[in-house]
Protein backbone atom coordinates (compact mmCIF):
# COMPACT_ATOMS: atom_id res chain seq x y z
CA UNK A 1 0.00 0.00 0.00
CA UNK A 2 2.45 2.40 0.55
CA UNK A 3 3.80 1.67 -3.13
CA UNK A 4 0.64 3.43 -4.05
CA UNK A 5 0.53 6.53 -1.85
CA UNK A 6 4.38 7.38 -3.59
CA UNK A 7 2.93 7.04 -6.92
CA UNK A 8 0.08 9.26 -6.34
CA UNK A 9 2.48 11.97 -4.81
CA UNK A 10 5.11 11.69 -7.64
CA UNK A 11 2.39 12.47 -10.12
CA UNK A 12 -0.42 14.05 -9.69
CA UNK A 13 -3.21 14.54 -11.71
CA UNK A 14 -2.92 18.53 -11.71
CA UNK A 15 0.76 17.76 -13.07
CA UNK A 16 -0.35 15.22 -16.21
CA UNK A 17 -2.95 18.12 -17.08
CA UNK A 18 -0.13 20.99 -17.46
CA UNK A 19 1.92 19.09 -19.71
CA UNK A 20 -0.99 19.01 -22.44
CA UNK A 21 0.16 21.94 -24.09
CA UNK A 22 3.48 20.88 -23.92
CA UNK A 23 3.00 17.35 -26.05
CA UNK A 24 0.26 18.96 -28.46
CA UNK A 25 3.50 21.41 -29.99
CA UNK A 26 5.85 18.27 -29.50
CA UNK A 27 3.40 16.22 -31.70
CA UNK A 28 3.06 19.49 -34.04
CA UNK A 29 6.75 19.73 -34.33
CA UNK A 30 6.49 16.02 -35.04
CA UNK A 31 4.12 16.76 -38.16
CA UNK A 32 5.24 19.65 -39.33
CA UNK A 33 8.92 17.80 -39.58
CA UNK A 34 7.21 15.24 -41.70
CA UNK A 35 6.09 17.85 -43.85
CA UNK A 36 9.47 19.33 -43.91
CA UNK A 37 11.41 15.45 -44.75
CA UNK A 38 8.34 14.51 -46.87
CA UNK A 39 6.97 17.21 -49.07
CA UNK A 40 5.34 14.93 -51.88
CA UNK A 41 1.68 14.85 -50.11
CA UNK A 42 1.98 18.32 -49.39
CA UNK A 43 2.99 19.33 -52.76
CA UNK A 44 -0.20 17.39 -54.26
CA UNK A 45 -2.66 19.44 -52.35
CA UNK A 46 -1.22 22.52 -53.76
CA UNK A 47 -0.88 20.86 -57.25
CA UNK A 48 -4.42 19.44 -57.39
CA UNK A 49 -6.38 22.55 -56.90
CA UNK A 50 -3.76 24.70 -59.20
CA UNK A 51 -4.47 22.55 -62.12
CA UNK A 52 -8.34 22.38 -61.47
CA UNK A 53 -7.93 26.55 -60.86
CA UNK A 54 -6.47 26.53 -64.66
CA UNK A 55 -8.43 23.99 -66.21
CA UNK A 56 -11.93 26.13 -65.10
CA UNK A 57 -10.90 29.24 -65.63
CA UNK A 58 -8.78 28.75 -69.27
CA UNK A 59 -11.06 25.38 -70.50
CA UNK A 60 -14.36 26.44 -69.10
CA UNK A 61 -13.86 30.10 -68.44
CA UNK A 62 -14.78 32.02 -70.85
CA UNK A 63 -18.09 30.10 -71.54
CA UNK A 64 -19.01 29.79 -67.87
CA UNK A 65 -17.67 32.90 -66.99
CA UNK A 66 -20.12 34.44 -69.71
CA UNK A 67 -23.60 32.61 -67.81
CA UNK A 68 -22.64 34.25 -64.83
CA UNK A 69 -25.87 36.38 -64.01
CA UNK A 70 -25.32 40.33 -64.55
CA UNK A 71 -21.70 39.22 -66.37
CA UNK A 72 -20.16 41.15 -69.37
CA UNK A 73 -20.13 38.47 -71.84
CA UNK A 74 -17.02 39.70 -73.36
CA UNK A 75 -15.37 39.46 -70.21
CA UNK A 76 -16.46 36.02 -69.29
CA UNK A 77 -12.63 34.85 -68.32
CA UNK A 78 -11.70 37.72 -66.04
CA UNK A 79 -15.35 37.35 -64.41
CA UNK A 80 -15.29 33.74 -63.80
CA UNK A 81 -11.48 34.07 -62.28
CA UNK A 82 -13.54 35.76 -59.62
CA UNK A 83 -16.60 33.91 -59.50
CA UNK A 84 -14.69 30.26 -59.08
CA UNK A 85 -11.52 31.53 -56.62
CA UNK A 86 -13.42 31.00 -53.61
CA UNK A 87 -14.42 27.63 -54.20
CA UNK A 88 -11.16 26.50 -55.57
CA UNK A 89 -9.28 28.31 -52.26
CA UNK A 90 -12.33 26.06 -50.75
CA UNK A 91 -11.43 22.85 -52.68
CA UNK A 92 -7.43 23.26 -51.45
CA UNK A 93 -8.98 23.33 -47.87
CA UNK A 94 -11.11 20.14 -48.29
CA UNK A 95 -8.57 18.51 -50.57
CA UNK A 96 -5.54 19.09 -47.37
CA UNK A 97 -8.02 16.37 -45.10
CA UNK A 98 -6.78 13.35 -47.55
CA UNK A 99 -3.50 14.19 -46.49
CA UNK A 100 -4.59 14.67 -42.65
CA UNK A 101 -5.91 10.87 -43.25
CA UNK A 102 -3.01 9.49 -44.97
CA UNK A 103 -0.99 10.40 -42.41
CA UNK A 104 -3.47 9.42 -39.23
CA UNK A 105 -3.42 6.20 -40.55
CA UNK A 106 0.19 5.22 -41.24
CA UNK A 107 1.07 6.33 -37.99
CA UNK A 108 -1.84 3.82 -36.69
CA UNK A 109 -0.49 1.26 -38.92
CA UNK A 110 3.04 1.80 -37.85
CA UNK A 111 2.29 1.29 -34.05
CA UNK A 112 3.58 4.58 -33.27
CA UNK A 113 0.05 5.47 -32.07
CA UNK A 114 0.14 2.35 -29.45
CA UNK A 115 3.44 3.74 -27.97
CA UNK A 116 2.05 7.11 -27.41
CA UNK A 117 -0.83 5.92 -26.08
CA UNK A 118 1.20 3.33 -23.31
CA UNK A 119 3.31 6.85 -22.59
CA UNK A 120 1.73 9.45 -19.98
CA UNK A 121 0.61 11.82 -23.05
CA UNK A 122 -3.04 13.18 -23.10
CA UNK A 123 -5.08 11.65 -26.28
CA UNK A 124 -5.90 15.21 -27.23
CA UNK A 125 -2.48 16.41 -27.59
CA UNK A 126 -1.62 13.79 -29.76
CA UNK A 127 -4.53 14.27 -32.35
CA UNK A 128 -4.11 18.02 -31.79
CA UNK A 129 -0.59 18.14 -33.62
CA UNK A 130 -2.29 16.47 -36.37
CA UNK A 131 -4.57 18.74 -36.46
CA UNK A 132 -2.40 22.05 -36.26
CA UNK A 133 0.07 20.41 -38.49
CA UNK A 134 -2.55 19.77 -41.16
CA UNK A 135 -4.20 23.69 -40.41
CA UNK A 136 -0.87 25.29 -41.22
CA UNK A 137 -0.60 23.14 -44.23
CA UNK A 138 -3.67 24.01 -45.65
CA UNK A 139 -3.16 27.43 -45.08
CA UNK A 140 0.44 27.78 -46.76
CA UNK A 141 -2.00 25.49 -49.79
CA UNK A 142 -4.16 27.93 -50.36
CA UNK A 143 -1.69 31.09 -49.97
CA UNK A 144 -0.29 29.39 -52.78
CA UNK A 145 -2.90 28.51 -54.51
CA UNK A 146 -4.51 32.25 -54.08
CA UNK A 147 -1.13 33.43 -55.57
CA UNK A 148 -1.62 31.83 -58.52
CA UNK A 149 -5.34 32.68 -58.75
CA UNK A 150 -3.51 36.81 -58.43
CA UNK A 151 -1.55 36.26 -61.02
CA UNK A 152 -3.79 35.21 -63.59
CA UNK A 153 -6.04 37.89 -62.55
CA UNK A 154 -8.36 37.38 -59.69
CA UNK A 155 -8.82 41.10 -58.37
CA UNK A 156 -10.30 40.73 -54.76
CA UNK A 157 -12.02 44.21 -53.37
CA UNK A 158 -10.95 43.60 -50.13
CA UNK A 159 -9.64 45.97 -47.29
CA UNK A 160 -7.23 45.03 -44.09
CA UNK A 161 -10.58 44.25 -42.08
CA UNK A 162 -11.98 41.89 -44.93
CA UNK A 163 -8.47 40.36 -45.59
CA UNK A 164 -8.02 39.81 -42.03
CA UNK A 165 -11.40 37.96 -41.86
CA UNK A 166 -10.90 36.13 -44.71
CA UNK A 167 -7.41 34.66 -43.38
CA UNK A 168 -9.34 33.80 -39.64
CA UNK A 169 -12.19 32.14 -41.84
CA UNK A 170 -9.87 29.92 -43.27
CA UNK A 171 -8.23 29.15 -40.66
CA UNK A 172 -11.12 27.96 -38.66
CA UNK A 173 -12.66 26.08 -41.93
CA UNK A 174 -9.07 24.60 -42.18
CA UNK A 175 -9.55 23.34 -38.61
CA UNK A 176 -12.58 22.19 -38.71
CA UNK A 177 -12.33 20.15 -42.09
CA UNK A 178 -8.77 18.43 -40.74
CA UNK A 179 -10.97 17.35 -37.57
CA UNK A 180 -12.80 15.21 -39.71
CA UNK A 181 -9.91 14.67 -41.67
CA UNK A 182 -7.69 13.01 -38.50
CA UNK A 183 -11.12 10.83 -37.91
CA UNK A 184 -11.59 9.32 -41.43
CA UNK A 185 -7.65 8.69 -40.78
CA UNK A 186 -8.31 6.60 -38.40
CA UNK A 187 -11.58 5.29 -39.66
CA UNK A 188 -9.45 3.44 -42.82
CA UNK A 189 -8.63 0.23 -42.18
CA UNK A 190 -5.60 0.01 -44.19
CA UNK A 191 -3.03 3.23 -45.08
CA UNK A 192 -3.88 2.71 -48.70
CA UNK A 193 -7.94 3.10 -48.07
CA UNK A 194 -7.13 6.16 -45.97
CA UNK A 195 -7.58 8.87 -48.25
CA UNK A 196 -10.83 7.46 -50.10
CA UNK A 197 -13.67 8.81 -47.50
CA UNK A 198 -11.78 12.20 -47.45
CA UNK A 199 -12.43 12.10 -51.07
CA UNK A 200 -16.21 12.77 -50.86
CA UNK A 201 -15.42 16.20 -49.22
CA UNK A 202 -13.62 17.17 -52.40
CA UNK A 203 -16.90 16.78 -54.23
CA UNK A 204 -19.06 19.23 -51.80
CA UNK A 205 -17.47 22.21 -53.41
CA UNK A 206 -18.58 21.09 -56.76
CA UNK A 207 -22.12 20.75 -55.38
CA UNK A 208 -22.60 24.09 -54.02
CA UNK A 209 -22.13 27.55 -55.19
CA UNK A 210 -18.29 27.25 -55.60
CA UNK A 211 -18.58 26.79 -59.77
CA UNK A 212 -21.82 28.04 -60.69
CA UNK A 213 -24.64 29.64 -59.32
CA UNK A 214 -27.01 26.94 -57.37
CA UNK A 215 -29.89 28.74 -59.46
CA UNK A 216 -28.77 26.91 -62.23
CA UNK A 217 -29.04 23.25 -60.85
CA UNK A 218 -32.19 20.98 -60.94
CA UNK A 219 -33.82 21.82 -57.97
CA UNK A 220 -32.97 18.56 -55.40
CA UNK A 221 -29.72 19.67 -56.07
CA UNK A 222 -30.16 23.29 -55.27
CA UNK A 223 -31.90 21.71 -52.13
CA UNK A 224 -28.61 20.48 -51.34
CA UNK A 225 -26.42 22.90 -52.88
CA UNK A 226 -27.88 25.50 -50.46
CA UNK A 227 -27.91 23.56 -47.28
CA UNK A 228 -24.40 21.89 -47.49
CA UNK A 229 -21.60 24.05 -45.44
CA UNK A 230 -19.50 24.70 -48.35
CA UNK A 231 -21.90 26.67 -49.99
CA UNK A 232 -22.53 29.44 -46.82
CA UNK A 233 -18.16 28.67 -46.54
CA UNK A 234 -17.90 29.38 -50.24
CA UNK A 235 -20.46 32.45 -50.01
CA UNK A 236 -18.56 34.34 -46.81
CA UNK A 237 -15.42 33.66 -48.62
CA UNK A 238 -16.35 35.60 -51.63
CA UNK A 239 -18.24 38.42 -50.15
CA UNK A 240 -14.93 39.08 -47.83
CA UNK A 241 -12.65 39.18 -50.72
CA UNK A 242 -15.08 40.48 -53.78
CA UNK A 243 -17.92 42.61 -51.88
CA UNK A 244 -20.82 40.21 -52.67
CA UNK A 245 -23.53 40.51 -50.32
CA UNK A 246 -22.63 38.36 -47.64
CA UNK A 247 -25.99 37.48 -45.79
CA UNK A 248 -26.31 35.44 -43.16
CA UNK A 249 -23.20 33.48 -44.73
CA UNK A 250 -20.87 34.06 -41.95
CA UNK A 251 -22.61 33.17 -39.24
CA UNK A 252 -23.70 30.08 -40.92
CA UNK A 253 -19.66 29.32 -41.75
CA UNK A 254 -18.75 29.32 -38.21
CA UNK A 255 -21.65 27.26 -37.14
CA UNK A 256 -20.85 24.58 -39.61
CA UNK A 257 -17.12 25.09 -38.18
CA UNK A 258 -18.07 24.36 -34.39
CA UNK A 259 -20.21 21.59 -35.49
CA UNK A 260 -17.48 19.89 -37.67
CA UNK A 261 -15.19 20.14 -35.60
CA UNK A 262 -16.52 18.78 -32.78
CA UNK A 263 -17.95 16.02 -34.33
CA UNK A 264 -14.77 15.37 -36.08
CA UNK A 265 -12.75 15.69 -32.04
CA UNK A 266 -15.99 13.22 -30.72
CA UNK A 267 -15.18 11.01 -33.77
CA UNK A 268 -11.30 10.65 -33.58
CA UNK A 269 -11.41 10.56 -29.71
CA UNK A 270 -13.89 7.88 -29.76
CA UNK A 271 -11.70 5.62 -32.41
CA UNK A 272 -8.30 6.64 -30.84
CA UNK A 273 -9.13 4.57 -27.94
CA UNK A 274 -10.18 1.54 -30.05
CA UNK A 275 -8.82 1.45 -32.50
CA UNK A 276 -5.18 2.34 -31.75
CA UNK A 277 -3.96 -1.29 -31.00
CA UNK A 278 -3.69 -3.39 -33.48
CA UNK B 1 9.54 -12.69 -3.17
CA UNK B 2 9.69 -9.42 -2.62
CA UNK B 3 6.89 -6.19 -3.64
CA UNK B 4 5.54 -7.76 -6.61
CA UNK B 5 5.65 -4.63 -9.71
CA UNK B 6 2.77 -6.61 -11.63
CA UNK B 7 0.13 -7.74 -10.38
CA UNK B 8 -2.83 -9.39 -12.38
CA UNK B 9 -5.99 -11.37 -11.00
CA UNK B 10 -8.73 -13.20 -12.73
CA UNK B 11 -7.91 -11.55 -16.24
CA UNK B 12 -10.40 -12.46 -18.61
CA UNK B 13 -10.77 -10.97 -22.53
CA UNK B 14 -13.06 -12.10 -24.92
CA UNK B 15 -13.23 -10.65 -28.49
CA UNK B 16 -16.58 -11.49 -29.90
CA UNK B 17 -16.89 -14.84 -29.40
CA UNK B 18 -13.35 -15.81 -28.93
CA UNK B 19 -12.29 -16.18 -25.41
CA UNK B 20 -8.37 -14.55 -25.52
CA UNK B 21 -7.78 -14.92 -22.02
CA UNK B 22 -9.17 -16.88 -19.23
CA UNK B 23 -9.00 -15.99 -15.67
CA UNK B 24 -5.19 -14.86 -15.86
CA UNK B 25 -3.29 -14.48 -12.45
CA UNK B 26 0.03 -13.03 -12.72
CA UNK B 27 2.62 -11.98 -10.38
CA UNK B 28 5.80 -10.49 -10.99
CA UNK B 29 7.94 -9.32 -8.31
CA UNK B 30 10.11 -6.07 -8.41
CA UNK B 31 13.29 -6.15 -10.05
CA UNK B 32 12.46 -9.51 -11.96
CA UNK B 33 12.02 -10.83 -14.84
CA UNK B 34 9.12 -13.21 -15.53
CA UNK B 35 8.85 -14.45 -19.08
CA UNK B 36 5.36 -15.34 -20.59
CA UNK B 37 5.97 -18.48 -22.75
CA UNK B 38 3.02 -19.40 -24.99
CA UNK B 39 2.28 -20.23 -28.84
CA UNK B 40 1.12 -18.26 -31.09
CA UNK B 41 -2.19 -17.03 -29.94
CA UNK B 42 -2.30 -18.26 -26.60
CA UNK B 43 -2.72 -14.91 -25.48
CA UNK B 44 0.48 -13.34 -24.45
CA UNK B 45 0.41 -10.18 -26.48
CA UNK B 46 -3.22 -9.37 -25.31
CA UNK B 47 -2.07 -9.97 -21.92
CA UNK B 48 0.97 -7.50 -22.17
CA UNK B 49 -1.84 -4.92 -23.57
CA UNK B 50 -4.10 -5.10 -21.10
CA UNK B 51 -0.88 -4.83 -18.00
CA UNK B 52 0.00 -2.02 -20.49
CA UNK B 53 -3.16 0.03 -20.33
CA UNK B 54 -3.53 -0.47 -24.10
CA UNK B 55 -6.28 -2.59 -23.62
CA UNK B 56 -8.85 -3.16 -21.14
CA UNK B 57 -10.09 -6.08 -19.52
CA UNK B 58 -13.17 -7.70 -19.48
CA UNK B 59 -12.79 -8.81 -15.88
CA UNK B 60 -10.47 -9.14 -13.50
CA UNK B 61 -8.01 -6.76 -11.98
CA UNK B 62 -4.57 -5.85 -12.67
CA UNK B 63 -1.96 -3.37 -10.36
CA UNK B 64 1.04 -2.16 -12.16
CA UNK B 65 3.81 -0.48 -9.90
CA UNK B 66 0.79 0.28 -7.33
CA UNK B 67 -1.54 1.67 -9.63
CA UNK B 68 -4.51 0.09 -10.92
CA UNK B 69 -4.41 -0.67 -15.22
CA UNK B 70 -8.44 0.53 -15.22
CA UNK B 71 -8.84 3.10 -12.21
CA UNK B 72 -5.05 4.75 -12.64
CA UNK B 73 -3.88 4.05 -16.38
CA UNK B 74 -2.16 7.59 -16.08
CA UNK B 75 0.20 6.06 -13.09
CA UNK B 76 0.71 2.99 -14.87
CA UNK B 77 1.78 4.62 -18.12
CA UNK B 78 4.32 7.20 -15.93
CA UNK B 79 5.91 4.42 -14.82
CA UNK B 80 5.84 1.33 -17.74
CA UNK B 81 7.53 0.85 -21.33
CA UNK B 82 6.44 -1.09 -23.67
CA UNK B 83 8.37 -2.30 -26.59
CA UNK B 84 5.66 -4.60 -28.98
CA UNK B 85 5.53 -6.93 -31.55
CA UNK B 86 5.80 -4.21 -34.06
CA UNK B 87 7.93 -2.11 -34.48
CA UNK B 88 6.74 1.49 -32.69
CA UNK B 89 9.13 3.90 -34.51
CA UNK B 90 8.77 7.08 -36.79
CA UNK B 91 9.96 5.83 -40.06
CA UNK B 92 9.97 9.45 -41.46
CA UNK B 93 12.38 10.51 -38.58
CA UNK B 94 15.96 9.38 -38.19
CA UNK B 95 16.89 7.50 -35.03
CA UNK B 96 17.70 10.56 -33.03
CA UNK B 97 15.06 12.22 -33.99
CA UNK B 98 12.74 9.92 -33.04
CA UNK B 99 14.84 9.48 -29.15
CA UNK B 100 14.36 13.12 -29.13
CA UNK B 101 10.77 13.04 -29.55
CA UNK B 102 10.27 10.43 -26.71
CA UNK B 103 12.86 12.80 -23.95
CA UNK B 104 10.18 15.57 -25.04
CA UNK B 105 7.64 13.22 -24.52
CA UNK B 106 8.49 12.50 -21.47
CA UNK B 107 9.27 16.30 -20.03
CA UNK B 108 12.87 15.38 -19.55
CA UNK B 109 14.21 18.84 -20.22
CA UNK B 110 16.57 19.93 -22.65
CA UNK B 111 20.04 19.08 -20.91
CA UNK B 112 18.72 15.93 -19.72
CA UNK B 113 17.19 14.71 -22.91
CA UNK B 114 20.57 15.87 -24.57
CA UNK B 115 22.45 13.85 -22.45
CA UNK B 116 19.79 10.91 -22.32
CA UNK B 117 19.73 10.61 -25.69
CA UNK B 118 23.27 10.59 -26.56
CA UNK B 119 23.87 8.10 -23.92
CA UNK B 120 21.18 5.63 -25.34
CA UNK B 121 22.24 6.46 -28.93
CA UNK B 122 25.93 5.05 -27.37
CA UNK B 123 24.77 2.09 -25.22
CA UNK B 124 22.71 0.83 -28.32
CA UNK B 125 25.39 1.01 -31.08
CA UNK B 126 23.17 3.65 -32.78
CA UNK B 127 25.82 6.43 -32.91
CA UNK B 128 27.21 6.55 -36.02
CA UNK B 129 23.60 5.87 -37.50
CA UNK B 130 22.01 8.38 -35.21
CA UNK B 131 21.55 11.21 -38.22
CA UNK B 132 20.24 8.46 -40.62
CA UNK B 133 16.67 8.14 -41.83
CA UNK B 134 15.09 4.83 -40.76
CA UNK B 135 14.77 3.65 -43.63
CA UNK B 136 18.62 2.68 -44.01
CA UNK B 137 18.30 0.68 -40.91
CA UNK B 138 18.38 -3.35 -40.78
CA UNK B 139 15.91 -4.74 -38.74
CA UNK B 140 18.33 -5.57 -35.43
CA UNK B 141 18.89 -1.43 -35.33
CA UNK B 142 15.22 -0.84 -35.51
CA UNK B 143 14.57 -3.19 -32.58
CA UNK B 144 17.21 -1.63 -31.00
CA UNK B 145 16.33 1.85 -31.40
CA UNK B 146 12.38 1.11 -30.82
CA UNK B 147 13.94 -1.02 -27.35
CA UNK B 148 16.02 2.93 -26.70
CA UNK B 149 12.59 4.89 -27.12
CA UNK B 150 11.29 2.64 -24.50
CA UNK B 151 13.92 3.50 -22.22
CA UNK B 152 14.53 7.43 -22.49
CA UNK B 153 12.56 7.91 -19.12
CA UNK B 154 14.02 4.88 -17.62
CA UNK B 155 10.65 3.20 -16.81
CA UNK B 156 11.02 0.86 -13.60
CA UNK B 157 8.43 -1.71 -15.26
CA UNK B 158 9.44 -3.01 -18.89
CA UNK B 159 7.38 -5.03 -20.90
CA UNK B 160 8.86 -6.81 -24.27
CA UNK B 161 6.40 -8.37 -26.49
CA UNK B 162 8.70 -10.89 -28.80
CA UNK B 163 11.29 -8.47 -28.33
CA UNK B 164 13.80 -10.66 -30.70
CA UNK B 165 11.48 -12.55 -33.14
CA UNK B 166 12.59 -11.92 -36.37
CA UNK B 167 16.45 -11.48 -35.56
CA UNK B 168 19.72 -13.20 -36.55
CA UNK B 169 20.90 -14.69 -33.52
CA UNK B 170 24.00 -11.83 -33.04
CA UNK B 171 20.92 -9.53 -32.40
CA UNK B 172 19.34 -11.91 -30.09
CA UNK B 173 22.38 -12.04 -28.17
CA UNK B 174 22.63 -8.24 -28.25
CA UNK B 175 19.34 -7.96 -27.07
CA UNK B 176 19.78 -10.34 -24.86
CA UNK B 177 22.60 -8.61 -22.86
CA UNK B 178 20.50 -5.31 -23.08
CA UNK B 179 17.97 -7.25 -20.70
CA UNK B 180 20.46 -8.37 -18.77
CA UNK B 181 21.45 -4.75 -18.23
CA UNK B 182 18.38 -3.75 -17.72
CA UNK B 183 17.61 -6.06 -15.18
CA UNK B 184 21.01 -5.52 -13.08
CA UNK B 185 19.81 -1.34 -13.17
CA UNK B 186 16.49 -3.07 -10.83
CA UNK B 187 13.96 -2.95 -13.38
CA UNK B 188 11.14 -5.18 -13.65
CA UNK B 189 10.55 -7.04 -17.00
CA UNK B 190 7.84 -9.27 -18.27
CA UNK B 191 8.48 -10.38 -22.06
CA UNK B 192 7.01 -12.82 -24.14
CA UNK B 193 8.03 -15.33 -25.85
CA UNK B 194 7.97 -18.79 -28.13
CA UNK B 195 11.45 -19.55 -27.76
CA UNK B 196 12.18 -21.48 -24.71
CA UNK B 197 16.06 -20.60 -24.52
CA UNK B 198 15.20 -17.21 -24.32
CA UNK B 199 12.99 -18.04 -21.67
CA UNK B 200 15.37 -20.23 -20.16
CA UNK B 201 18.13 -17.36 -20.41
CA UNK B 202 16.77 -14.59 -18.84
CA UNK B 203 13.61 -15.61 -17.06
CA UNK B 204 13.72 -16.06 -12.97
CA UNK B 205 10.04 -17.43 -13.84
CA UNK B 206 8.45 -18.71 -16.31
CA UNK B 207 4.69 -18.60 -16.66
CA UNK B 208 3.63 -20.92 -19.79
CA UNK B 209 0.17 -19.74 -21.10
CA UNK B 210 -1.57 -21.73 -23.78
CA UNK B 211 -5.30 -20.87 -24.67
CA UNK B 212 -5.77 -18.12 -22.41
CA UNK B 213 -4.65 -19.47 -19.41
CA UNK B 214 -1.82 -20.34 -17.34
CA UNK B 215 -1.07 -23.92 -17.23
CA UNK B 216 2.22 -23.40 -15.44
CA UNK B 217 4.43 -21.53 -13.46
CA UNK B 218 7.55 -21.37 -12.21
CA UNK B 219 10.99 -21.42 -12.35
CA UNK B 220 13.01 -23.01 -15.28
CA UNK B 221 13.81 -25.88 -13.25
CA UNK B 222 10.85 -26.32 -11.08
CA UNK B 223 9.11 -26.58 -15.04
CA UNK B 224 11.56 -28.62 -16.03
CA UNK B 225 10.60 -31.39 -13.18
CA UNK B 226 7.08 -31.11 -14.11
CA UNK B 227 7.64 -33.14 -16.72
CA UNK B 228 8.05 -36.92 -17.01
CA UNK B 229 10.67 -38.49 -19.62
CA UNK B 230 14.33 -37.61 -17.25
CA UNK B 231 15.87 -40.73 -17.05
CA UNK B 232 19.16 -42.23 -16.59
CA UNK B 233 20.29 -44.30 -20.13
CA UNK B 234 22.45 -47.20 -19.37
CA UNK B 235 24.24 -49.13 -21.87
CA UNK B 236 25.66 -52.74 -21.65
CA UNK B 237 28.14 -54.68 -23.36
CA UNK B 238 25.37 -58.00 -24.18
CA UNK B 239 22.62 -58.97 -24.21
CA UNK B 240 23.30 -61.03 -21.18
CA UNK B 241 23.80 -58.22 -18.86
CA UNK B 242 20.89 -56.12 -20.37
CA UNK B 243 18.56 -59.29 -19.47
CA UNK B 244 20.03 -59.18 -15.94
CA UNK B 245 20.10 -55.42 -15.79
CA UNK B 246 16.44 -55.41 -17.08
CA UNK B 247 15.29 -58.25 -13.85
CA UNK B 248 17.19 -55.41 -11.62
CA UNK B 249 15.69 -52.43 -12.47
CA UNK B 250 11.97 -53.40 -13.26
CA UNK B 251 10.77 -50.21 -13.63
CA UNK B 252 13.12 -49.41 -16.53
CA UNK B 253 12.00 -49.74 -20.46
CA UNK B 254 14.63 -52.13 -22.34
CA UNK B 255 15.86 -51.42 -26.00
CA UNK B 256 17.25 -54.71 -27.15
CA UNK B 257 18.81 -53.23 -30.40
CA UNK B 258 20.86 -50.62 -28.71
CA UNK B 259 21.45 -53.10 -25.96
CA UNK B 260 20.37 -49.87 -23.56
CA UNK B 261 17.78 -49.44 -20.61
CA UNK B 262 16.23 -46.49 -19.76
CA UNK B 263 15.65 -46.37 -15.78
CA UNK B 264 13.34 -42.98 -14.77
CA UNK B 265 14.45 -40.62 -12.55
CA UNK B 266 14.51 -37.33 -11.43
CA UNK B 267 17.86 -36.96 -12.63
CA UNK B 268 19.20 -36.29 -8.76
CA UNK B 269 22.41 -37.86 -7.40
CA UNK B 270 20.70 -39.49 -5.18
CA UNK B 271 18.78 -41.48 -7.69
CA UNK B 272 21.64 -42.15 -9.96
CA UNK B 273 23.35 -43.38 -6.95
CA UNK B 274 21.11 -46.16 -5.85
CA UNK B 275 20.31 -47.29 -9.67
CA UNK B 276 24.61 -47.83 -9.66
CA UNK B 277 24.79 -49.86 -6.33
CA UNK B 278 22.18 -51.86 -7.09
CA UNK B 279 24.11 -52.89 -10.54
CA UNK B 280 27.19 -53.20 -8.29
CA UNK B 281 25.90 -55.35 -5.93
CA UNK B 282 24.63 -57.43 -8.88
CA UNK B 283 28.22 -57.37 -10.63
CA UNK B 284 26.90 -55.88 -13.06
CA UNK B 285 29.21 -54.16 -15.64
CA UNK B 286 27.75 -50.95 -17.51
CA UNK B 287 29.10 -50.16 -20.59
CA UNK B 288 27.71 -46.36 -21.18
CA UNK B 289 25.72 -44.01 -18.90
CA UNK B 290 24.28 -40.94 -20.00
CA UNK B 291 21.25 -38.55 -17.84
CA UNK B 292 18.31 -37.04 -19.61
CA UNK B 293 16.73 -33.96 -18.16
CA UNK B 294 13.71 -32.97 -19.63
CA UNK B 295 14.61 -29.24 -21.53
CA UNK B 296 12.01 -26.84 -21.98
CA UNK B 297 10.94 -27.85 -24.91
CA UNK B 298 9.70 -31.13 -23.21
CA UNK B 299 7.75 -28.82 -20.54
CA UNK B 300 6.66 -26.77 -23.53
CA UNK B 301 5.23 -29.22 -25.94
CA UNK B 302 3.92 -31.61 -22.84
CA UNK B 303 1.74 -28.28 -21.56
CA UNK B 304 0.66 -26.97 -24.84
CA UNK B 305 -0.57 -30.15 -26.24
CA UNK B 306 -3.17 -31.00 -23.86
CA UNK B 307 -5.69 -27.97 -23.63
CA UNK B 308 -7.42 -29.25 -20.31
CA UNK B 309 -3.60 -29.56 -18.51
CA UNK B 310 -4.09 -27.32 -15.40
CA UNK B 311 -0.36 -28.12 -13.28
CA UNK B 312 0.86 -25.80 -11.54
CA UNK B 313 5.02 -26.14 -10.13
CA UNK B 314 4.91 -23.35 -6.96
Amino acid sequence: MTTITARRQTTPGTGRQSHVIADAATMLRRNLLHMVRYPGLSVFTIVGPVVLLLFFVFVFGGTLGAGLPGADPAGGREAYVAYVMPGILLLTIAGSAGGTATTVSMDMAEGITARFRTMAISRAAVLAGHVLGNTIQAIIAVVLVLGVGLLIGFRPTAGPVEWSATAGLLVLIAFAISWLGVAMGMQAKSVETASNLPLLLTFLPFLSSGFVPTESMPEWMQWFAQYQPFTPFIEAIRGLLLGTPLGWSPVLAIGWCVVIAVAGYAWSMALYERKSVR
Amino acid sequence: MNTPAIEARGLRKSYGQKVVLDDVHLTVGAGTVTALLGPNGAGKTTAVHILATLVRPDGGTAVVNGCDVVRDPGGVRAAIGLTGQFSAVDNLLTGEENLQLMARLRHLGANRSRTRVAELLEQFDLTDAARKPLATYSGGMRRRLDLAMTLVSAPSVIFLDELTAGLDPRSRRTMWDIVRGLVADGTTVLLTTQYLDEADELADRIAVLDGGRIVAEGTPDELKRLVPGGHIRLRFADAAALDSAARLLDESARDDAGLSLAVPSDGGVGALRTVLDRLDSANLEVDDLSIHTPDLDDVFFALTSRADTKGTAS
